[in-house]
């Protein structure tokens, strides 16, 4: 009897936490879809409609706007820039980025704490302040207006990013498990390959995804340093704050939609083989 | 794997890039102007499509413009061919860094605007390339309200600010609307049309009796103010939304009202103080800066700007009016109709009291800017009082006006050297 | 290799591709805020810092910075152990928590204006359900509060992904033997929570606040469409000295100042969250 009512009892917390559970997983998904949708909806809307008060939360698929896009010269160029220099931005700060974080996380030698001062200034100095030299430094040696040269200012914004959180994971991995990978006859190199790199795949696609996402928000130094290479964000997103309402929700509506799909195409390596997928 | 092929991929990508590069004869056209979506359109297809030599129209935030601009001055080499922008923004360049326009042949119709141009050098620094104007509009169903006597073409700040009050209390809402939003142009409000208005100069008067008068009637006006206001940059918008029903701003930043829904909205002009109807233009101008690649093709470009036909293209296109001599066709959208009629009242008006654009300033133009909007926060947003405030704020405008040497511009009466603040 | 010249090695791409991409320009700048007619001087520190809106700027900035990033830490570790406990949608889930990454500051901008705005989606909701009879002007100089609170919402709403991207990819390398046998000496799951989840994702947690902190403290974008000239913060100061003024000087000075800040902190998260050298089992 007393049994019984314990477990009637657990049972019910049980029953009210998975509740709990799933009513915060539906409102935080709320939370972030809301005030995409209604981005939507006045994407979706005539230009009567984004005016009106009040608003109709159901989009009355007016593609007038969205059209105005689809015949303004030079976007699909712009579109296909914005994608290079943000896929040279993802690798280059990976390529360069990731060795340091394993630097920072296995070893400790002098400069160290220096090297971590360079890697954090480096993201909290505005750089429209250091557009000017760059460019200038950029028109003198032909780097100016080539998609490359952009890619270069944007992988020194993700590499932060991508030191510090390559950084993190290592250190999150123990280090006796490269050491007994190297007693079983591994070199450092194929210790490395094997048995760490696998394990921070998570580590280096939440670096892409921001290495990715950084260089396609980037607006200043995009405007500054391509003319005929212009990205997307530098043609479209620094005169929307002055188009009309209707023109300024449906550009930054398609300025979303790539940033999205990549993220999209990417997500599942951002879990952990080892720890929550395969286990 | 599959993000190893991912990056295979990118690599690849990077090769296709190297090779896209290809070299393009056109002039680059570097502006702060046209930059809405649909006004860079218009300039690309069709005010730009008849100059056959090429033209890439590429419109900016005043950041990166000035940015690049610097960048190419300083590496002695550059790809920009014009520079379209404002009169403030080459006032604020070095003289060295344009090239003298004055054999260009082709010129405003106006003395003044020519005058301008040289910005206090003895050549053509740039040559003007179009105007616009600051003026007032309203919502028809506003116009029910308006004070017994009234009459819209010829208002005065009194009854301005009675209609004002009028609308706050028959809809319980304050529906004046005022551009202070971080992009707004509210200083010009204040130095062209309010103080003007009220102590018949910018500089001179700008801490006198009259001034904290001027100040005291904006303040009643603000009590009638949508207090979203602050968050206000292009009046348009709030006129289409109905969050303002009376507004002030500049022609090209009511356009989109008025070609949207014509028959819902009047122009007319900007009120009268006790010393008359001040108002102010809004002038643009093209430029060549030291650096351009290729001279001739840029004069070129300045002259086809200049000409007749895309004079009006241009006004088509921006809601910016011609500056040289023009017959205007019948066919003009509605929002260059309405703000055409409105300018035209305000400068014919018997106490219209035109000022200048600042002249001689310099690169203090924004810090000049700043005393306004200083004094605006300060009196109106801080409630802080008017005379404290202008007192403090008046050495910081002599400072200003003492560091550049700039002499009074009207309706500032002239000065020998520097403007005084009296 | 040894272990003595292997980090330099590793560490010398990083060091000198930044050494050419942001040291030098920014030597260059930051000399201009040194800089006056004659010589050295800390003419435009003075002038910055006597200005009147600067405590203002630096008030606010501190002020939203103390707001937001506590509350979007406590939401991304919410978020990141709900989603690893997760056993279906969970890739799905995880991305719809992750798409604000993708929406620029300016975007999000625009968006929660069009939310909080005179005749926004919150008015016409409210009026919808009949709360209110006529719109409410919630982003004015009379509600200080209501702005702030709108601006701070605007950017949990846009920047908790970063920090969640960050520990989800941690919370993966916490070995699941420890929660195992966690639960076979029965303790609860908040113990394991923090006895075992906190501690050992303290690299990411680090990691996640410090470059959080940073860009909390260059917030510009979301403030200025909706608080307008209400709410000024120190990057919206910088710009406008930079581009406004064109006084670089001053807006360099700025720029060191809010350098300054950011690493304080940082200093600070660091040692606080102090990581050991390679984890240990």
């Amino acid at each position: 009897m007393t049994d019984a009512t314990v477990l009637d009892v657990s049972q019910d917390t049980r029953k009210s936490g998975r509740f709990l559970y799933v009513a915060s997983v539906v409102f935080l998904c709320a939370w972030v879809i809301v005030p995409i949708y209604l981005l939507l909806i006045n994407t979706l809307s005539s230009p009567e409609a984004v005016n009106s008060f009040p608003k109709s939360f159901i989009p009355e698929f007016d593609f007038g706007s969205l059209q105005f896009f689809a015949g303004f010269a030079g976007m699909l160029t712009a579109l296909k820039n914005s994608v290079i220099v943000a896929l040279m931005t993802m690798v280059m700060s990976i390529a360069i980025g990731a060795p340091a974080g394993y630097a920072l996380s296995r070893f400790d030698f002098r400069g160290k704490e220096l090297f971590r001062l360079l890697i954090l200034l480096a993201r909290a100095f505005p750089l429209p302040l250091l557009a000017l030299p760059l460019a200038v430094m950029f028109i003198q040696t032909g780097l100016d207006d080539t998609a490359f040269g952009l890619a270069l200012v944007h992988t020194t914004l993700a590499i932060p990013f991508a030191v510090l959180i390559t950084f993190s994971l290592f250190s999150g991995i123990p280090i006796e498990l490269e050491e007994a990978a190297w007693t079983l006859g591994c070199t450092r190199l194929t210790a490395f390959t094997k048995v760490v790199l696998p394990l921070i795949l998570p580590g280096i696609t939440a670096s892409a995804i921001f290495a990715f996402v950084i260089s396609w928000n980037e607006v200043f130094a995009a405007a500054v340093l391509t003319i005929e290479n212009r990205t997307l964000t530098a043609f479209l997103l620094q005169n929307l704050d002055t188009s009309p309402l209707h023109l300024k929700f449906a550009g930054g509506f398609i300025l979303v939609v790539p940033a999205l799909i990549f993220i999209f195409a990417v997500r599942k390596y951002l879990f952990a083989m080892w720890g929550i997928a395969n286990r | 794997m599959t993000l190893i092929s991912k990056f295979a991929g990118a690599a690849s990508a990077i090769a296709l890039s190297c090779v896209a590069v290809a070299a393009q004869a056109e002039v680059l056209f570097w502006s702060t102007q046209a930059k809405p979506v649909e006004e860079s359109q218009a300039m690309r297809e069709q005010v730009l499509s008849g100059y056959t030599a090429g033209v890439d129209y590429q419109p900016n935030d005043g950041g990166p413009w000035i940015t690049r601009l610097n960048a190419e001055l300083q590496a002695g080499s550059g790809s920009i061919g014009l520079l379209g922008a404002l009169h403030g923004d080459f006032s604020a360049m070095n003289p060295d860094d344009l090239v003298d326009l004055t054999d260009v042949g082709a010129m405003a119709k106006s003395a003044t605007f020519n005058t301008l141009a040289k910005l206090g050098t003895d050549q053509m620094q740039y040559i003007p390339w179009m105007q616009a104007s600051y003026i007032m509009a309203a919502n028809k169903e506003a116009l029910q309200y308006l004070p017994e006597g009234a009459d819209i073409d010829a208002l005065t700040y009194d009854q301005l600010i009675a209609w004002a009050a009028k609308v706050h209390e028959a809809t319980g809402e304050a529906k004046f609307g005022f551009p202070a939003g971080p992009d707004g142009l509210k200083h010009r409000f204040f130095q062209g049309y309010l103080y003007p208005s009220y102590t018949n100069g910018v500089v001179r008067t700008f801490a006198s009796d009259a001034a904290v008068t001027a100040w005291e009637k904006f303040a009643e006006l603000w009590e009638h103010t949508n207090p979203a206001s602050t968050n206000f940059s292009f009046m348009q918008e709030q006129l289409l939304s109905g969050d303002a029903w009376i507004v002030f701003d500049y022609t090209s930043r009511l356009a989109g009202a008025f070609n949207e829904r014509p028959d819902d909205f009047v122009a007319f002009p900007a009120p009268a103080g006790p010393t008359g109807r001040g108002f102010m233009p809004v002038l643009a101008g093209v430029a060549i800066p030291r650096t351009a690649p290729d001279m001739e093709a840029s004069m070129a470009l300045v002259q086809y700007m200049l000409k007749p036909e895309t004079q009006i293209a241009t006004l088509r296109a921006t809601n910016f009016f011609p500056v040289v001599d023009v017959a205007l066709p019948d066919d003009l959208p509605a929002s260059v109709q309405a703000a055409g009629a409105a300018i035209a009242k305000m400068s014919g008006a018997a106490d219209a009291n035109p000022g200048l654009l600042p002249a001689g300033l310099g690169d203090k133009g924004g810090d000049f800017n700043r005393v306004f909007v200083d004094t605006f926060e300060r009196i109106i947003l801080a409630r802080q009082d008017i005379r404290t405030v202008l007192d403090d704020q008046k050495g910081k405008l002599a400072a200003i006006m003492t560091a550049t040497g700039a002499p009074c511009w009207a309706p500032d009466a002239p000065s020998e050297g520097a403007c005084p603040v009296e | 290799m040894n272990a003595r010249v292997l980090p330099y090695v590793l560490i010398l791409p990083v060091t000198l591709f930044l050494g050419l991409f942001f040291l030098y320009p920014f030597v260059l700048v930051a000399k201009q805020a040194f800089g006056s007619q004659e010589g050295w001087s800390l003419e435009n520190f003075r002038e910055v810092v006597d200005y009147w809106k600067f405590p203002i700027s630096l008030r606010n900035t501190l002020l939203l910075a103390a707001a937001v990033v506590p509350v979007q830490l406590a939401l991304a570790l919410l978020m990141a152990t709900m989603v690893s406990k997760m056993q279906k949608g969970r890739d799905l889930i995880l991305y719809i928590w992750t798409i604000p990454l993708g929406i620029s500051d300016l975007a999000a901008g625009i968006i929660w204006l069009a939310i909080f705005e005179q005749s926004g989606f919150l008015n016409s909701m409210l009026n919808g359900l009949g709360v209110i009879d006529k719109p409410v002007n919630f982003l004015t100089y009379q509600h200080p509060g209501v702005v702030f609170l709108a601006i701070a919402l605007a950017e949990i709403w846009r920047a908790t992904a970063i920090m969640l991207v960050i520990l989800v990819a941690g919370i993966g390398l916490i070995p699941k033997e420890y929660y195992e046998a966690a639960d076979v000496f029965g303790a609860s799951k908040w113990k394991q929570f923090t006895r075992i989840t906190l501690p050992m994702l303290r690299p990411s947690l680090q990691t996640a606040l410090v470059l959080r902190v940073i860009l909390a403290f260059e917030i510009f974008a979301v403030v200025a469409a909706l608080g307008g000239t209400l709410f000024p913060v120190l990057m919206g100061e910088t710009y406008a000295y930079q581009f406004d003024l064109l006084n670089s000087g001053a807006a360099a000075a700025m720029a060191l100042i809010i350098l300054g800040i950011s690493i304080g902190f940082t200093l600070i998260i660091l040692r606080i969250l102090r990581v050991p050298k390679g984890a240990s089992i």
